[in-house]
């Protein structure tokens, strides 16, 4: 039944929002949801299986649903066209940046782990 | 009673939310290049409908009230995806978690510390510090921070697109060799469209990525708070 799915997935979702609530806004309600979600699966208080296909189908087609909001950026032409070549620079130099420290990073210590062992053995 | 009457309400809007969309994955599926994300070909579409048909943008976005909703529980549903990754967590977690903070905290004070050598206005910088994550949760976080919520889903994307067209390039440049590595590299800078250009290099590649795309949120929604006092905006 993908109602069920559903149903747990939304409860989640307002389990999150009341925690975002209390804790004064701090973290989206949505991001908590998720992580008490994955919590529910790992403890076993859920079945992966029931809400599998409610959640492949939300997971799956995130684009549509934040298509009306990128709508709202006709509004705000003026405001992003005056500063294309800026928007654009900050949005290619940060994403590579992101890219090359996330990426390096998880070698590094991957190289580290390898360094330690050897050492061990020898 | 003219053509627009006929189209000016809430299923008419809805419908063309999907159908312009089902007219992307169309368009990207004929023409064989992965990289034309079906967003790139239903914004147009959908801003040429509006304009031509005279809808004001508001009406547009009201209407599709019910498709936006979605977007909460899509994020929640993301928590099935780290479940069923549980075991490459365990397995690499020391290294995936730093990796991923040193993502998030590049990420965000990269792009506070190149608005303003940009000269862009606060509003950028609100709109934009959570550009490299999935594209639900930097609405919500942006919104939280008083940024654009648009502006930051438009970001996002094309922050995406740059990771997965220059990723590999650089991932190469740069010899990132372990594949966990450079899928959490695609992962994490650029969400999902960086995901399906790891799932094509490999299937240890897709999963890190994915798996990166829900920590980098969580990460990113932890860490923000905090740059934000740090550097007081």
């Amino acid at each position: 039944m993908v109602i069920r799915g559903f149903f747990f997935i939304l409860m989640f979702l307002v389990l999150g929002n009341i925690c975002s609530t209390l804790s004064g806004h701090f973290i989206p309600g949505s991001v908590i949801g998720m992580i008490l979600f994955y919590l529910a699966l790992q403890f076993k208080l859920i079945k992966a299986e029931s809400v599998k296909a409610a959640a492949d189908f939300l997971t799956g087609n995130m684009t549509v649903f934040f298509i009306p909001a990128s709508i709202g950026i006709m509004k705000q032409w003026n405001m992003i066209g005056s500063h294309l070549i800026a928007w654009l620079a900050v949005t290619f130099i940060s994403t590579v940046m992101v890219l090359l420290s996330a990426g390096l990073a998880h070698d590094g210590i991957v190289r580290l782990g390898q360094l330690v062992k050897n050492k061990e053995k020898k | 009673m003219n053509m627009r009457e006929l189209i000016m309400n809430e299923p008419a809007m809805i419908c063309l939310t999907v159908g312009s969309y089902l007219f992307g994955v169309w368009i990207r599926k004929k023409s064989g290049l992965s990289l034309l994300h079906p967003f790139l070909i239903c914004i147009p579409v959908i801003v040429s409908i509006l304009y031509a048909m005279d809808i004001p943008c508001d009406f547009y976005m009201e209407s599709n009230a019910m498709v936006e909703f979605m977007l909460g529980p899509s994020v929640v549903s993301l928590g099935l995806l780290l479940y069923e990754h549980a075991n490459t967590i365990k397995k690499y977690f020391i290294s995936i978690m730093v990796s991923v903070l040193t993502g998030s905290i590049v990420g965000i004070g990269s792009v506070f510390l190149l608005c303003r050598y940009f000269n862009l206005d606060d509003l950028f910088v609100k709109s934009m510090m959570p550009k490299s994550v999935t594209t639900p949760i930097a609405m919500d976080l942006s919104s939280m921070m008083g940024g654009n919520v648009s502006l930051t889903a438009v970001t996002v994307v094309l922050c995406g697109f740059i990771g997965a067209v220059f990723g590999p390039l650089f991932i190469r440049l740069f010899h990132i060799a372990a594949p966990v590595s450079r899928g959490l590299a695609l992962g994490c800078s650029a969400h999902g469209l960086g995901t399906a250009k790891a799932i094509e290099t490999g299937a240890v590649e897709g999963a890190a990525s994915g798996l990166a795309i829900a920590l980098m949120g969580i990460m990113t929604a932890l860490v923000m708070p905090l740059m934000r006092t740090l550097f007081g905006i």
